[in-house]
């Protein structure tokens, strides 16, 4: 099991070790120590790994990830599992600002509140956010779902495409075209399994609003043909 | 980018400490501007006394020659050089120390002036700035540091932050305004007087015009909000507070600390993690448009 202490080993041999694994080998679980707000931490991992990092870290951990299941036993800084394509990332702490931001693929867990922008330009990702998000979440958020069990800032939603907002708690303000739909019993199964897969237990999906498109602005109107 | 740090004592045993912790933390940040760097140091004021920190790009003949200048026109005061910059402690008024230099050493600014404030500030890395002027050795209840990355005006020593433009009143920044110019006109009709071309400094001088019309800083920086456009994060000091502000969209990061001890501010979590018992302190993002102050005197 390999075990990294970034007090006395660099970043960069961390992020080797982690690109460097092969397929079928028996290291793939990895202990991070001492990440003590560290940038790019476990970035662009490719590979079925396990890597649990104890502590807060800065921007971009987990950026690109792959396929492997990250644990962040901390907060995390602006832009953790930015751009992911499949895989895990759990924070047991807060984000910052776009966390999940222009995500693929994968689960992103936040067991604490996450800031502004969460999820912004969401394009496939699915982010379960057990406290609060801040302002311009999912603004141009193109498909994924974000499940949010407690509040949602200002303009949440702004410029959205086809992604799907759940929201437990209160919305300050919803962005320009984004509106609330009916929860239909589709939606009651998407949230339940996030729900499962986050781990989260005792909150059902009867709890949420949907949160989603009025396709009115990116969709051609008739009415504004002479805007063309 | 810019990096700011900011450390706000509560624990009267960590004051000899206050230089060595906020070193550390602006060391920390210097990938966040390799430009110039300055720091402000609240220190125990002495009654009746007066500091005010100089700087002379001609230290060897300005700085030697001010406390014969001083005493000759009569000034009571002691002159310690530091480096580029030097500490005047005087029983003397602001007004009388700057007509001095203005009449006999034109080339010589005045970073701050206040019963507690010094800003020490410097073209360079955080490190050498922090080594130029000892700011290691120094004590103090609370500080503010700004590490820069130049966006709006020249990478100077006036250039640097932090801007002090009141007494006991500084202001560093992250950011950058957009409507600085005609705010700076208005604030000249004011009567505040302007030395660079910078941005932040309109921000600086327009909290000191605030609470000059008796406006608490509080309340200053909750109107900063309506009058003030663009990107910023601010921690503001003042003698006995200390306070944060962020634009309503947020994106100049921020983190914040608090224990028994102390309350602490940092661009980046990293700039946090060698303070005393961090793993216990509340950690957390401050919001975006909301005023944050903490103040020893209970006057916010």
């Amino acid at each position: 099991m390999p075990n990294f202490d970034l007090s006395t080993t660099s970043l960069r041999d961390l992020n080797g070790a982690l690109h460097r694994v092969e397929e079928g080998s028996n290291d793939i679980h990895f202990d991070v120590l001492n990440p003590r707000g560290h940038h790019a931490v476990a970035v662009g991992i490719a590979a079925h790994l396990t890597v649990d990092i104890k502590g807060s870290v800065g921007y971009y951990c987990a950026g690109m990830n792959d396929g492997a299941d990250v644990v962040i036993h901390g907060s995390a800084g602006p832009g953790v599992a930015e751009n992911m394509m499949s895989g895990t990332v759990v924070v047991e702490g807060d984000a910052s600002q776009y966390a999940g931001a222009t995500g693929r693929g994968g689960l992103l867990v936040i067991r604490g509140n996450a800031s502004s922008r969460c999820g912004i330009s969401m394009k496939g990702i699915d982010i379960v956010v057990q406290g609060n998000i801040g302002h311009m979440s999912a603004f141009m958020a193109q498909a994924g779902n974000l499940v949010v069990l407690g509040n949602a800032g200002d303009a949440l939603g702004d410029s959205i495409y086809e992604a799907r907002l759940f929201v437990r708690g209160h919305v300050k303000s919803l962005g320009s075209d984004c509106i609330e739909k009916e929860m239909r019993p589709e939606h009651h199964e998407i949230v339940a399994d996030l729900l499962r897969r986050a781990g989260v237990t005792g909150v059902s999906p009867a709890e949420f609003k949907r949160y989603g498109s009025a396709r009115r602005l990116y969709n051609f109107h008739v009415d504004n043909a002479d805007a063309y | 980018m810019c990096g700011i740090v900011g450390l706000f004592l509560k624990d009267p045993k960590l004051e000899p400490k206050l230089g060595g912790l906020l070193s550390d933390m602006l060391v920390t940040m210097s990938d966040r501007g390799p430009d110039s760097a300055g720091i402000a140091i609240y220190g125990k004021p002495t009654q009746g006394h007066l500091k005010v920190t100089v700087q002379s790009p001609d230290p060897e003949h300005d700085l030697r020659l001010l406390t014969s200048d001083l005493a000759e026109a009569g000034i009571r005061a002691s002159v310690e050089v530091k480096d580029t910059h030097a500490v005047i402690d005087t029983t003397a008024d602001v007004a009388t120390v700057r007509a001095l230099l203005a009449s006999r050493h034109p080339h010589v600014r005045v970073m701050s002036a206040g019963e507690s404030i010094e800003i020490y500030k410097e073209v360079g890395l955080p490190k050498e700035v922090v080594n130029r002027f000892d700011i290691r050795k120094m004590s103090g209840t609370h500080g503010i540091g700004h590490t820069r990355m130049a966006t709006e005006s020249a990478v100077t020593t006036l250039g640097a932050h932090p801007f002090s433009t009141g007494p006991d009143q500084c202001l560093v920044h992250n950011g950058s305004l957009s409507n600085h110019n005609n705010l700076r006109r208005e604030l000249v009709r004011e009567k505040m007087v302007f030395e660079t071309e910078n941005d932040t400094e309109v921000a600086a001088a327009y909290l000191t015009a605030e609470m000059a019309k008796g406006k608490n800083l509080r309340e200053a920086l909750t109107s900063a909000l309506n009058d003030l456009d663009g990107f910023f994060t601010f921690v503001v000091g003042t003698k006995s507070g200390f306070g944060v502000l962020r634009d309503p969209i947020a994106c100049k990061p921020a983190v914040m600390a608090e224990t028994d001890s102390y309350v602490a501010f940092g661009s980046e979590y990293r700039a946090l993690v060698g303070l005393p018992d961090i793993d216990r302190a509340r950690v957390w993002e401050p919001e975006p448009a909301t005023v944050y102050f903490w103040d020893r005197a209970g006057a916010a």
